[in-house]
């Protein structure tokens, strides 16, 4: 309804600069770590530097009597300071949880692990005791692998958790499932690995606690994509601090891709020490403290099997992936590879059936938990790669193939074999788009003439749908979330007309305070100058749930537009009661209040606003004040959808990957801020590329991480991508007033495969018809190499 | 991120340099840019207790031309070296090297004399200082002394240079006309260090390579002189095939190994393929610069 009724001079739609830039841009953005406090001292941790192992005995009687040291802790002295472990938030039955204690008491599970924490007056003073704490540690045997976790003869990385699986989860039909594999004319089948990511925000976590001995409050600033949510676990679960008391600020936070989703232990263990020694407490990462304990992404190995008739019309598709969870089960992960992933394997098509099952298994690796997109890209990776090769084994066009398959327009919502019911979609056009874009026809010939002279050109298409929006909270209630996944937003008008939106929601790097504010200002026909938008403080902002899941604009946004909704109801009482007119009969456009038919019998919105602060006279039955507070609980995710198409070229003398062009299509329904939507496509396909040629965590058979700096782990960087090529179809969500469905992952979700696809059918000639992610040039040739020998 | 504690020194002079670096023995480190050293120090790899800052010191940095050769003073930037109107005249092959190392902030701050006296194997410039045939002047307590290129990598992170001895500046004869030269490099995705980087300087005599040298970086310990590519060509004449099967001995002198960037097997095709496209490049330039 707002996007209809918002006046063609709103800002809604256009591409508005972001407001946060200049500050950023010129170094004035501010940080957690730009926070000092009168009196901060410094955190530095001892960890352990084995993957498994026993903690014998802890020495720090040279650290403690380092000048400038405050304090040594263990994890002795924070259990038996009241701190409990850390929980996990999802909750799926017959999980095996485990006992994730902020510092390790009796046993580490992985490199990088606290052992200890020293306090000091500066990070280096810190830093220099650290060194000098003696940890006695029994090395144990160690698996990184979650297959071979599983293994008989594994080592035991949680005695309660058998053969290391923490769950085993499954959905869909199995036997319905069978049936159809049994029956079919072709079956493809795949082993594929989604392997493991490291997020690697440009701001490292960071966190600054503050105990105020005189009031028994603690304020915490914190790299947090969702401070309410921090606030309630580390409150009500590991510190027992109660929330009237307990205050975090996330102020500007620099990236997160959900890796400032969950509760880590450095943020319980600062606030803990900052109680105990009434002073503040500081912790910054050091990028290899990054590497090793921001929760990890991704690292599935899965068994597919896509069955198909002799048309080529799918018939049925059957999944068993080992997904890998890390040393602990961090706050979201069993909702990761479960309802973010086997939810979203029915993609754009029509699986008449599908089953899938997981098995979740712990590890002696880093923690693994949401990582931009979350499940999405795993599934939808799994689906186009088998599109793909689906496409060669049964003679079909992969454009064609997946054109004849297609959920067609008007099925929708369409209620797909794995519990999601899509709110709307229309796929073809996207695809035909792209095609278009890219000239598909036309490559087809040239890829053809170019492998005549030894230049291997490759196309790959990925056709995606995500589900954003997170999301009804009875759904994820009944799903084991322990959290309801709603959006609050005050909307606060002051007495001279200006308006304060405090929202639930937190930008990291989205622009919340540009798109937020543009809505508004649309919505309320004042300028956007005269909004400001406040976000990610518990101490200033109504309980909200953050971000992430690509849920701000239409969740958070949704619930802005509630409160304005609200706002602009009171007005017209107001207006018409100044008017002596009806308020049934009072309009409210371009920010004025006006008599139906009588535009001149008019107040403007500060009028309103200065006359609901007066109050001196009111409708019967009105309060003064002009604010509103909504809490917005979708009914429906929203499904976003697109086809991407992207183009490569390989070096076959050296296995080098070109991409030479990229092209997307997306609906994301209706957008606010273009340019603002296209950034978060162009950041998220630069990530998903570099999954599919650069990324990639490696552990050593004693569960080192080998990819542990950015001298040795490739994040991608601008000059290593074209610039890409959008576009946008556009199906209005119907879940929301606004429209809108959720721009923030679905890069990331589509063009990796779209990359891996390119690839692949770049080495076509040489028979390869799959490689596991990173597409390395090292890995590239030695497939061609070992078919050319073959051939020879 | 936080180094452990030390004392920084700025030297003004080269023998302020040496003196400070007699005094504090084996505790001292020479900084000069500190693009490979400040990384050491903040991962507390490298923990001296002194740094001496020779980039201060008068004179050291710039590019001159003297009787004949180039001299390049030892805290010359990278950028300096890419933007340096006199090499790309006379040794084209410095700023083309020089271009590719690192990202603009670590060629603003990095310098030649760092780069080499810290003898990474697998830095730009090592690997054209030994294409060039450059002569590096050291000087220590008991005064100066020449070092060719070919003497001064001795192993991995290690130089030929003394405890006690500061590299001032690197020589480099002018190549006679009728050379042309290339340095091709693949970079690691992640470092941007050059998991291959070949050197090559070829000098053609009408259709025929008179000399070759050429020189590979990435590949085992420390940059090496490709001596088996050298001979296969030299006397030969610079069509194509014999570039490729010159190239084809790129492997043969250098030991690849198996790690995160790939097989022995690859190293070794990568060390061969980027010979052959620096061969190549090294003769269109000898040819083109002739005319």
């Amino acid at each position: 309804m707002a996007t209809t009724s918002v006046p063609s001079s709103s800002p809604f739609g256009e591409s508005i600069r972001r407001r946060e830039d200049p500050r950023f841009i010129t170094g004035k953005g501010m940080y957690t770590d730009d926070v000092t406090l009168p009196g901060t001292t410094y955190a530095a941790f001892v960890r352990s530097p084995y993957a498994h192992a026993l903690v014998r005995g802890i020495n720090s009687d040279a650290a403690r009597a380092m000048r400038g040291v405050r304090a040594v802790y263990t994890g002795k002295d924070l259990a038996d300071g009241g701190v409990n472990p850390i929980p996990a938030g999802w909750l799926l039955p017959g999980i095996v949880l485990t006992d994730r204690r902020p510092i390790a008491t009796d046993k580490v599970r992985y490199v990088g692990e606290a052992v200890a924490v020293v306090i000091a007056d500066s990070p280096y003073i810190a830093k220099d005791a650290a060194e000098l704490v003696q940890v006695d540690y029994e090395e144990l045997p160690a698996v990184a692998s979650a297959t071979e976790a599983l293994a008989d003869n594994a080592p035991h990385v949680h005695e309660q958790a058998e053969r290391n699986r923490s769950f085993h989860w499954s959905i869909g039909d199995k036997e319905k499932t069978d049936v159809a594999i049994r029956g079919a004319h072709t079956v493809v089948k795949q082993h594929l690995v989604n392997q493991r990511l490291i997020p690697n925000a440009i701001e490292p976590r960071s966190a600054l606690a503050s105990y105020n001995r005189a009031t028994d409050e603690l304020t915490l600033y914190l790299t947090s994509q969702n401070p309410h949510v921090h606030r309630l676990i580390m409150g009500a679960f590991v510190l027992g601090l109660p929330e009237n008391k307990f205050r975090i600020i996330a102020p500007d936070v620099g990236g997160g891709f959900g890796s400032k989703i969950p509760v880590y232990p450095e943020e319980c263990v600062v606030s803990w020490a900052s109680k105990q020694l009434g002073r503040p407490v500081k912790w910054t990462a050091e990028r290899r403290e990054s590497f090793m304990t921001d929760a990890h992404g991704r690292d599935h190995s899965t068994e597919v099997e896509m069955a198909f008739d002799e048309n080529g019309r799918v018939l049925g598709l059957r999944v068993h992936t080992v997904a890998n969870l890390g040393a602990h089960l961090s706050l979201f992960a069993p909702a990761i590879p479960t309802y973010l992933y086997g939810t979203l394997l029915n993609g754009q098509y029509t699986f008449p059936t599908i089953y899938a099952e997981v098995d979740a298994v712990l590890t002696n690796t880093t923690p693994v938990d949401a990582y931009r997109g979350a499940g999405r890209p795993e599934a939808c990776y799994l689906l186009e790669r088998t599109m793909d090769i689906a496409a060669k084994q049964l003679g079909i066009d992969p454009a064609e193939l997946r054109r004849r398959n297609f959920i067609a327009k008007d099925q929708f919502p369409y209620q797909t074999p794995v519990a999601l019911a899509y709110d709307s979609g229309n796929y073809a056009p996207a695809l035909d788009r792209a095609l278009e874009m890219v000239g598909y026809e036309r490559f087809r010939a040239e890829q053809a003439e170019a492998r005549t002279h030894g230049k291997y050109l490759g196309i790959g298409l990925s056709c995606y749908i995500e589900a954003c929006g997170l999301a009804p909270s009875q759904v994820v209630g009944s799903l084991g979330a322990q959290a309801g996944l709603w959006e609050s937003a005050t909307v606060r008008v002051h007495p001279t007309g200006k308006v304060t939106i405090f929202t639930g929601s937190h930008s990291h790097g989205q622009g919340h305070e540009t798109t937020f504010s543009q809505l508004a200002a649309s919505e309320l026909g004042i300028s956007m100058d005269d909004i400001e938008v406040v976000h990610g403080d518990t101490g200033r902002v109504p309980f909200g749930m953050g971000t992430y899941g690509s849920r701000s604009g239409a969740v958070g946004g949704t619930a802005i537009h509630m409160s304005i909704q609200k706002i602009a109801e009171k007005g017209k009482k107001i207006a018409a009661h100044l008017l002596e007119a009806a308020p049934e009969d009072m309009d409210f456009s371009d920010g004025k209040f006006f008599v139906k038919g009588s535009p001149d019998r008019a107040k403007s919105f500060a009028e309103i606003s200065l006359a609901a602060y007066l109050a001196h006279s009111m409708p019967a039955g009105v309060e003064p004040g002009l604010e509103e507070t909504s809490f917005y609980d979708p009914s429906n995710f929203t499904y976003p959808f697109g086809a991407h198409v992207a183009v490569v070229e390989v070096d076959i003398d050296t296995g080098h990957v070109t991409l030479k062009r990229y092209v997307a299509v997306d609906d994301v329904g209706n957008v606010i801020n273009p340019m603002i939507v296209d950034g978060q496509l162009h950041g998220g396909i630069a990530q998903g590329t570099a999954q599919a040629l650069w990324e990639g965590a490696q552990y050593d058979e004693n569960a080192q991480l080998l990819t542990g700096s950015l001298m040795g782990y490739g994040v991608p960087k601008a000059d290593m991508l074209p610039m890409f090529e959008t576009d946008r179809t556009v199906t209005p969500s119907p879940i929301n007033p606004l429209g809108v469905k959720g721009a923030g992952e679905a890069g990331t979700i589509a063009s990796t495969p779209a990359v891996a696809n390119a690839v692949i059918d770049a080495l076509s000639p040489f028979g390869i018809t799959h490689l596991d992610m990173p597409l390395t040039p090292s890995r590239i040739w030695e497939a061609v190499h070992t078919a050319q020998q073959g051939r020879a | 991120m936080y180094p452990a504690p030390f004392e920084y020194h700025v030297a003004g002079s080269i023998d302020e340099a040496i003196a400070l670096l007699a005094r504090y023995e084996d505790d001292a480190k020479l900084l000069a840019g500190g693009h490979s050293l400040i990384p050491l120090l903040k991962l507390r790899f490298a923990q001296p207790a002194h740094l001496i800052d020779v980039r201060k010191i008068p004179g050291l940095a710039g590019v001159r031309e003297v009787d004949g050769a180039i001299v390049i003073g030892a805290t010359t930037t990278h950028w300096m070296l890419e933007s340096s109107d006199l090499l790309k005249k006379k040794l084209p092959i410095i700023p083309e090297a020089a271009s590719q190392i690192g990202d603009v902030q670590v060629r603003n701050m990095g310098t030649i004399g760092g780069s080499l006296a810290h003898a990474d194997p697998a830095a730009d410039l090592p690997a054209v200082m030994l294409a060039l045939e450059a002569q590096l002047t050291a000087v220590g307590p008991n005064g100066s002394r020449t070092i060719p290129a070919h003497d001064f990598f001795v192993g991995l992170l290690t130089s030929a240079l003394e405890p006690h001895e500061v590299l001032t500046q690197i020589r480099i004869p002018i190549p006679p006309a009728g050379t042309g030269s290339a340095y091709v490099k693949y970079p690691h995705p992640a470092s941007r260090f050059a998991l291959v980087g070949v050197a090559a300087v070829l000098t053609l005599d009408g259709g025929t390579i008179e000399r070759a040298r050429v020189a590979i970086t990435g590949m085992g310990p420390t940059v090496a002189r490709l001596t088996g590519v050298e001979q296969a060509l030299t006397g030969k004449s610079a069509d194509a095939a014999t570039l490729a099967a010159g190239a084809q001995h790129a492997s043969d002198s250098i030991e690849t190994r198996d790690d995160l960037q790939g097989s022995a097997a690859y190293k070794a095709q990568l060390a061969r393929v980027y010979t052959r496209r620096a061969l190549v490049r090294a003769v269109e330039r000898a040819r083109s610069a002739r005319g």
